[in-house]
């Protein structure tokens, strides 16, 4: 990729406005996992109310972010690096919208948990999990800014092991469930959080993707390792 | 890197003239020089059957020069040499016996200016077919003219005035009756030299709409300054730049993913 400026300067200030919109948003769901995962691990009612209002801070920014790509399209026509980079700006902020979704439903699931049994077994894998899927995203969008692709290949990769921690989870849980019923309930908001983490971390495995695309021009191939069994899981009622 | 030649875009075409023609064109080692400037080096390009081939790149970077080496036009100018082989239709074309004027028949050429000769327009049309012996007849000729102009979407609009002169039509109609002209007398090939940078939008998008059409009977060559309008009608790009080919592929690839940074930066408009 070239970085040399164009002949009219004001759509470098355009492209250059529109990569710092993009910024802006992932550095607000960036945030709001954090607090999701510390309002998971410790319940905080206002931390909760936050992730809410950022939700609707970041559902602003990718408005702009569509209408400012549209304005580009239509007005400077671009190609080659620029059409992609308009093109993936796009598609990236759709992802990051919904990463920012998944931390608001977790950051509110997290308040119900409060209220009922606590299930403690399953904290370390989430844990994990969670932090995992905060590398990722937080990567994908350095890895953006880098215009990185062997980081971005790198982190796609990553997303088997979130895959695979959440097969775990979702075995954990569903034995703590058979267990006891009173755990059905903190179980299956635990259950919905874990995919919810397990989506982000499909999401931020689309925005390597973009990044791939964006340096080099071809989507990477279909190769990636997948993993997510939880599909084809069911209860052994013999074993039970 | 040159030499790469997509067929893969183009199945109609293959499976109509066989998978394995050799190109309608394919021009190796050209040099040409202006007394002793150097305008064009070391060119070697293949031009595919019913294709149209877009040749940008900044103004002096010889596309032009290198087109009009493609029926010769470049035998015109005083002090202009080409070195190298253009075949077309496997027939060196600056082989010493070549006619020139029979080479010109094949190898049509329409202007960036509308240039119809100050005659009616029935006779800018049948004049080419007149002088090179296809149709003397006057209703030899009327069919000719008719198909012609049918052909480059003129005929609607001028049928009934084919005894005025070509001049007085608008922009846009004069370049497509220079179209029809060049169609008249059936070459094979024909050049287009920014056939629509004097033309507004609407006249343009007739143009584009026509070049589309004739694909199906000619080999087309333009040369355009509008990156769009390559990336509308053409189905292969190349991109001179300072006398040299730098790179030339599938148009789709060329406009979203270039491979060379001077192409990069020509058509995104940066200053490389």
């Amino acid at each position: 990729m070239t970085t040399d400026p164009h002949i009219v300067t004001s759509f470098d200030d355009e492209l250059r406005r529109i990569e710092g919109l993009v910024l802006e948003m992932s550095g607000l769901v960036e945030a709001q996992i954090q607090d999701c995962v510390t309002c998971l691990f410790r319940q905080d009612l206002e931390l909760v109310q936050k992730v809410k209002a950022s939700d609707k801070q970041v559902d602003r920014l990718e408005l702009e972010i569509g209408e400012l790509a549209i304005q580009i399209l239509a007005q400077r026509q671009p190609l080659a690096q620029d059409l992609r980079g308009v093109v993936s700006v796009l598609k990236i902020a759709g992802n990051v919208e919904r990463i920012g979704d998944y931390a608001k439903n977790i950051a509110k699931r997290s308040s119900t948990l409060g209220k009922t049994p606590p299930v403690d077994a399953a904290t370390a894998t989430m844990k994990r999990m969670s932090a995992t899927v905060q590398e990722m995203v937080r990567g994908v969008i350095d890895a953006y800014v880098a215009r990185d692709l062997e980081t971005a290949d790198l982190l796609r990769d990553r997303d088997e092991e979130v895959d695979l921690m959440h097969n775990s989870l979702f075995r954990e849980l569903l034995t703590y469930m058979m267990e006891d019923p009173r755990n059905i309930s903190p179980c299956m908001h635990l259950l919905f959080i874990a995919k919810n983490f397990e989506r982000m971390g499909d999401h931020a495995t689309n925005i390597a993707e973009q990044v791939h695309y964006l340096v080099s021009g071809t989507l990477p191939g279909d190769d990636r390792p997948k993993s997510d069994k939880t599909s084809y899981i069911a209860v052994d009622s013999e074993a039970s | 890197m040159l030499m790469q030649v997509d067929a893969s875009d183009s199945p109609d075409i293959m499976s109509a003239v066989g998978a394995h023609m050799p190109p309608a064109i394919s021009a190796r080692g050209v040099n040409v020089y202006y007394g002793t400037k150097q305008a064009l080096n070391d060119i070697a390009i293949d031009f595919e059957r019913n294709q149209v081939t877009s040749l940008i790149g900044p103004s002096g970077c010889g596309k032009t020069t290198f087109l009009r080496c493609l029926n010769r036009m470049n035998d015109l100018i005083e002090g202009c040499r080409v070195e190298g082989v253009i075949n077309i239709e496997g027939q060196n074309i600056y082989a010493p016996a070549v006619d020139v004027v029979a080479l010109r028949a094949h190898v049509g050429m329409v202007f960036q200016k509308p240039n119809p000769f100050p005659k009616s327009i029935f006779d800018n049309v049948a004049y080419g077919p007149r002088i090179h012996g296809i149709a003397s007849a006057r209703d030899e000729l009327m069919e000719i003219v008719e198909r012609s102009l049918r052909r480059a979407s003129l005929w609607d609009e001028v049928h009934d005035r084919l005894d005025q002169p070509g001049t007085g039509l608008s922009g846009g109609q004069q370049q497509r009756l220079c179209i029809a002209r060049a169609i008249a007398i059936e070459p094979e090939v024909i050049l287009m030299d920014e056939p629509c940078s004097a033309l507004d939008p609407i006249a343009t998008a007739k143009i584009e709409e026509l070049i589309d059409e004739l694909r199906e009977q000619f080999t087309i060559i333009i040369v355009t300054h509008s990156m769009q309008q390559a990336a509308r009608v053409s189905q292969k790009t190349a991109f001179f730049h300072l006398g040299e080919l730098v790179e030339q592929g599938a148009t789709e690839q060329i406009f979203t993913s270039p491979q060379d940074t001077r192409t990069e930066n020509y058509i995104t408009g940066r200053i490389g």
